[in-house]
C-alpha cells in the first residue's frame, strides 16, 4: 500500500511503557490497473494514492480514467500479486494491515547532498589538536603506493548520499486506526515527514498474542486490534473480505484493556 | 493533498495528577515500579531541570543520590507510569533549562527559593 509519513510520536502501553513510533497516512489506496502474465508477462496490482499535485496530466487524467476513478491519485505504485483476486477500481485501506503483525516500510531517504568520508563512512578523520591544519575531517590515506599504482574500485570516499530508496524491513505493527487512516508503526522509517513511503507484509510471523496500545483520544473513533489469530491472511495486499468481521472481534478483545 | 493530521491530537493528553511547575522548583515523582509481578510506588525527588514539549513533553529531575552522584531522571507528562508529583520548593532562577547544575556540587548546586510564587 501506498501512504505518507507523517512523522513520529509516542504512544503508551497499558504498562504505561512508551514506544517510539512513526505515523504513516495510509490510504485508501484504489486498484488503478491489474498486470496479468498473459498480457504484461507478470502478476502485479497496480494501486493508487492521492498525493503529490492535485491537478494531473491529461496522461495521468486518461490513466485513471480507464479505471473509472474521479480522485487525482498523483502517486502509483505496483505491488506483487498475491493470489487474491483484486478488482480494478477497488479501495484497499489501512485495515489491510492488523496490529501485531510485520511490515517492510520503503521510502526515499533523507538527501545529503555531497557529503564527505566522515558522515557518509564513519570515517575518524584527523586529529583536532598537535599541530593539525585543515585535517579534522579529512578522508587520510585511499591506498598504498607504487604498488598497486593505482586506487581500488570501490574505495570509500565523499559522494553523493542520502535520496536513494531504503526499505525497513519486519517493522512492528503497534496500531492500525482505519478511523483516520493512520498506520502506526515501530521506530523510524526512511524520509522525511510527508514523504510518500510504501508498506508491505513484512516476512516476519505476525505476533500471536498482542494487545495494541490503546490512543487516549477522541471516543468516537473504533480502533481496530489484532485477533490473535486471524493476523495471518490478513496480510493480503488486497483487502481482506472478513475485515469488518475481525472488527468486532478485536473490539471485543480491546474492551478489557480499554478502560483504565 | 489534505492537510496532514497534527500528531498532537494523537498523543495521550497530560497527566491530571501532574500540576504545573517550572524549572528550578524542587519536586518529589511518585512513580510506578514494576518488581517482578509486584508493582509498587517509588518517590524520586530532586531540582526541575529541564521541561520540553506541550502536554506530551517531558521534565527531567536531577538529585544528588547518597554517593554524591548526580541522578537525573526523565519523565513523561503524558505517561501513566508517574502517580503523583508533589511540589517541595518553588525555586528562583533566570533561565527555562538548568544544565548548568550540572558542572556544580555542594553549596554552589542549590536554587533560591522563590519569594513571591509567581502562579505556575
Amino acid at each position: 500500500m501506498i501512504g505518507r509519513k507523517l512523522g513520529m510520536m509516542r504512544l503508551y502501553d497499558g504498562a504505561g511503557r512508551a514506544r517510539a513510533v512513526t505515523v504513516i497516512e495510509l490510504g485508501p489506496n484504489r486498484v488503478t490497473q491489474l498486470r496479468t502474465p498473459e498480457r504484461d508477462g507478470y502478476a502485479a496490482v497496480q494501486l493508487g494514492f492521492e498525493a503529490g499535485r492535485k491537478r494531473l496530466t491529461r496522461a495521468q487524467r486518461g490513466h485513471l480514467r480507464r479505471a473509472r476513478i474521479d480522485a487525482p491519485l498523483g502517486v502509483l505504485r505496483e505491488f506483487p500479486a498475491n493470489g487474491d483476486a483484486a478488482e480494478v477500481g477497488e479501495v484497499v485501506t489501512v485495515d489491510t494491515f492488523s496490529a501485531g503483525a510485520y511490515v517492510n516500510v520503503t521510502g526515499v531517504s533523507k538527501g545529503r547532498g555531497f557529503a564527505g568520508g566522515v558522515k557518509r563512512w564513519n570515517f575518524r578523520g584527523g586529529p583536532k589538536t598537535h599541530g593539525q591544519s585543515d585535517r579534522h575531517r579529512a578522508p587520510g590515506s585511499v591506498g598504498a603506493g607504487t604498488t598497486p599504482g593505482k586506487v581500488w574500485r570501490g574505495q570509500h570516499m565523499a559522494g553523493h548520499m542520502g535520496a536513494r530508496t531504503t526499505t525497513v524491513m519486519n517493522v512492528l505493527v503497534v496500531l492500525s486506526d482505519p478511523a483516520r487512516n493512520l498506520l502506526f508503526v515501530e521506530g523510524s522509517v526512511p524520509g522525511p515527514n510527508t514523504a510518500v513511503v510504501t508498506v508491505m507484509p513484512g516476512r516476519r510471523a505476525p505476533l500471536k498474542q498482542y494487545t495494541p496500545p490503546t490512543l487516549v483520544a477522541p471516543a468516537e473513533l473504533e480502533l481496530h486490534a489484532a485477533a490473535p489469530v486471524a493476523a495471518e491472511d490478513e496480510l493480503a495486499e488486497e483487502m481482506a473480505d472478513d475485515a469488518s468481521a475481525d472488527d468486532i472481534a478485536a473490539d471485543d478483545a480491546n474492551d478489557g484493556e480499554a478502560r483504565e | 493533498m489534505p492537510a496532514p493530521i497534527d500528531l498532537r491530537t494523537l498523543a495521550a493528553p497530560r497527566n491530571p495528577t501532574i500540576p504545573e511547575f517550572s524549572a528550578g522548583d524542587s519536586v518529589r515523582v511518585h512513580v510506578r515500579v514494576v518488581e517482578g509481578d509486584r508493582e509498587r510506588v517509588q518517590a524520586f525527588e530532586g531540582v526541575v531541570i529541564r521541561i520540553r514539549g506541550g502536554a506530551a513533553g517531558t521534565f527531567t529531575v536531577r538529585r544528588i543520590a547518597s554517593n554524591g552522584v548526580g541522578v537525573e531522571r526523565t519523565f513523561p507528562f503524558n505517561g501513566s507510569r508517574v502517580e503523583k508529583v508533589d511540589i517541595t520548593r518553588r525555586g528562583r532562577v533566570r533561565r527555562a533549562k538548568l544544565y548548568y547544575l550540572r558542572g556544580l556540587t555542594g553549596r554552589a548546586a542549590r536554587v533560591k527559593e522563590a519569594r513571591r510564587v509567581t502562579g505556575g
